[in-house]
């Protein structure tokens, strides 16, 4: 069967009631973390994880990634009214969107958003579809070198490439990767620093640690800058409609951010923040109106959402296909799969296409969803920005531990729980980005069975791991990527890598 | 070597205090690496052989901290308050070690309290009554319909029977 006749058997899985209604709760549930400043996608996800330990796979994963898109569409609307991106890849939109709604221009700011967000993650989500069957293809000839070199890559775009500084990257990665190590070893059936902890044996939750520093470590650093002084938030004045003109400007702006958005999103390249900030760049370069830049040009708002959308869905194309999460929710996506004892990679294609092929097709009707949601009833969201702070964080906690409490609640875990928000906290106060210590506790384990297997392979001649062509062009991948930004960063050019940073969704 | 770094307080002991909790942090895997029963097998790796490898890595990256600590001081940060984090980590060290007495919903009561209150909540009456109602929710819909097993107390005892 081709693509197309996959695509409809997934389509027809996707109109299930039950499925339907998981795609809704996922896009609602999406929505409101994405529209709530202090909680993202990441932690969502993490926080459902046992939650759904009992309930439908396919219904489950689908939930998850109407999250994931949900999340994306949700951020814009903080940004624009609050001038606080609910989520980190929204923190371009912040710049022009914001603008535009202190001069009583919100609603078409927030119409392109949503529009261009659901243009970009139609035609995202229909070449994930079609491309995801050339990649399974071509990962059918990867062995265990050429994954360990893929995720080398990846360790060193996520944690070293973008960000403040190389040295903290690699710091976070490094503690994520220490942290993978507790439990026992996969291949042997060691106990590897568990210090004769019997609960340590089964390793750190990805759970327990995403809720510790994504909720806990979130609210601390919060917490402890004082009191809220922060702008109130903006009233939607006007119709949330475009004008001809604002059409006119904003579809070409949709497209570019689609194109730019989707390849970034889909390589092992860091995720949809770079997407959306190397896209605002793009426009602020092309645009027919300089002078409105910075005081809010609408294309400023419609590339950067449409890039990070596109980049959202371009994300799913590694992680179906080659099980590689690039950002901290796909790596938490990825923990979800392995829950429901399913790995992802070119065999799950073969497996269970029923489940990948209707999760892909329900992120098309997912994106419908999410139109409606975020157009007609975006002042129904707005609500959720006025709920007072204490109120706010009172809730996300007690949420966040939920989690824990419910599928492990050992005083050794909930004692983990605070002692990783206090890590949190610290790491968030020097500035040292979080994303890549979860994406070092999961794909450190897989990375490290790939290197032994390889090696096994090869009876220990470590120079196997450079001599398969695909392997060692990745590998020479991931020496640019960590070298070229120390270069830039030297010469003092590393501004712009700066603000590129600390993806945490 | 003359320090660059104009902005930053020198020196700059954050990244002292880092630095060394990162040496230690790698000594002990190294430590670990080389003390667990290490078969190599076919592969020449064995068990020990990555946390040995992560452990020297980390030691350097904690010497790499303390010398652009020194070379580069990090401006001052902006001031901590200290008692919303009391209040924070209090609620969540007692929540944690009551739990299992007290029970889901009296726990989540305390874990709202004392993050409304680190947030500048002072109408403490109304923020324990909207704890218990939180609570009362989560459990009925996690623990009662979704089969999420929640530590039970006196009152999930006395309410829900179980």
């Amino acid at each position: 069967m081709d693509t197309f006749g996959f695509l409809m058997q997934g389509l027809a899985t996707a109109f299930e009631p039950m499925m339907l209604l998981y795609a809704l709760v996922g896009v609602v549930l999406g929505t409101a973390v994405g529209v709530l400043p202090g909680i993202g996608p990441a932690l969502t996800v993490a926080l459902l994880l046992p939650v759904t330990y009992g309930l439908d796979p396919a219904g489950s994963l689908i939930m998850f990634a109407g999250i994931y898109y949900g999340g994306m569409y949700g951020g814009s609307t903080t940004s624009i009214l609050l001038n606080t991106p609910g989520e980190s890849a929204s923190v371009i939109t912040a710049l022009e969107g914001n603008k535009m709604a202190r001069a009583g221009r919100g609603g078409p700011a927030l119409a392109t958003a949503a529009i261009g967000s659901f243009v970009a993650g139609l035609i995202a989500t229909l070449l994930l579809a079609f491309l995801a069957p050339h990649v399974v293809k071509l990962a059918l000839v990867f062995g265990p070198r050429e994954y360990f070199a893929l995720m080398v890559l990846a360790f060193v775009t996520v944690s070293a490439a973008f960000g403040e500084s190389a040295l903290k990257g690699l710091v976070s990665l490094f503690v994520g990767l220490a942290l993978a190590l507790v439990g026992i070893d996969q291949l042997t059936g060691q106990a590897r620093l568990s210090f004769g902890v019997p609960q340590l044996l089964d390793g750190v939750e990805v759970t327990t640690l995403a809720v510790a520093m994504f909720a806990l470590g979130e609210a601390l650093f919060v917490a402890a800058q004082g009191p809220d002084h922060g702008a109130g938030v903006l009233a939607i004045k006007g119709r949330v409609r475009m004008t001809a003109q604002d059409w006119a400007r904003s579809w070409k702006a949709w497209l570019r951010g689609t194109a730019i958005g989707f390849p970034i999103g889909s390589m092992p390249a860091g995720g949809a923040d770079i997407a959306s900030f190397l896209s605002y760049a793009t426009e602020r370069n092309m645009t027919r109106h300089p002078e409105e830049f910075g005081k809010g040009a609408i294309e400023g708002v419609a590339g950067p959402e449409a890039a990070n959308n596109a980049a959202a869905a371009g994300t799913l194309v590694p992680l179906l296909t080659l099980g590689l999460p690039t950002t901290a929710t796909a790596a938490i996506m990825l923990a979800g799969f392995q829950q429901f004892g399913l790995q992802p990679g070119p065999l799950l294609f073969a497996s269970a296409p029923q489940l990948v092929w209707g999760l892909i097709a329900s992120l098309l009707v997912a994106n419908v969803m999410l139109l409606v949601l975020n157009l007609p009833l975006i002042r129904f969201w707005v609500l959720l920005l006025r709920i007072p702070q204490p109120w706010l964080y009172g809730g996300i906690l007690v949420f966040a531990t939920l989690g824990t409490l419910g599928v492990n609640p050992s005083v050794v875990e909930l004692s983990m729980l605070v002692i990783f928000g206090t890590l949190g906290y610290i790491m968030r106060l020097y500035g040292y980005p979080i994303a890549p210590v979860v994406v070092g506790l999961i794909l450190g384990p897989m990375a490290e069975q790939q290197l032994r297997r390889a090696l096994a392979i090869a009876q220990g001649d470590p120079m196997t791991l450079v001599q398969s062509p695909i392997a060692a062009v990745l590998l020479g991948l991931a020496l640019v990527a960590l070298v070229v930004p120390m270069i830039l960063r030297a010469r003092g050019r590393g501004d712009a890598l700066a603000q590129i940073g600390t993806a945490e969704d | 070597m003359t320090p660059r770094g104009a902005e930053g307080r020198r020196p700059d002991g954050a990244a002292f205090v880092i630095g060394a909790a990162l040496v230690a942090l790698g000594a002990l895997l190294v430590w670990e690496g080389g003390r667990i029963p290490n078969k190599q097998g076919y592969a020449g790796v064995g068990p020990g052989d990555v946390p040995w490898l992560v452990g020297w890595v980390l030691v350097l990256l904690g010497f790499g901290t303390v010398w652009e600590g020194w070379r580069n001081p990090a401006p001052p940060r902006p001031r901590q308050q200290a008692v919303p984090l009391v209040w924070l980590l209090g609620g969540m060290v007692v929540m944690v070690a009551t739990i299992h007495w007290i029970g889901f919903v009296l726990g989540a009561t305390i874990l709202f309290t004392c993050a409304a209150a680190a947030f500048g909540e002072r109408r403490f009456g109304l923020a324990v009554v909207s704890g218990l109602v939180l609570g009362f929710i989560i459990y009925g819909i996690f623990d009662v319909l979704l089969q999420l097993n929640l530590p039970a107390g006196p009152i999930e005892m006395l309410i829900f029977g179980r």
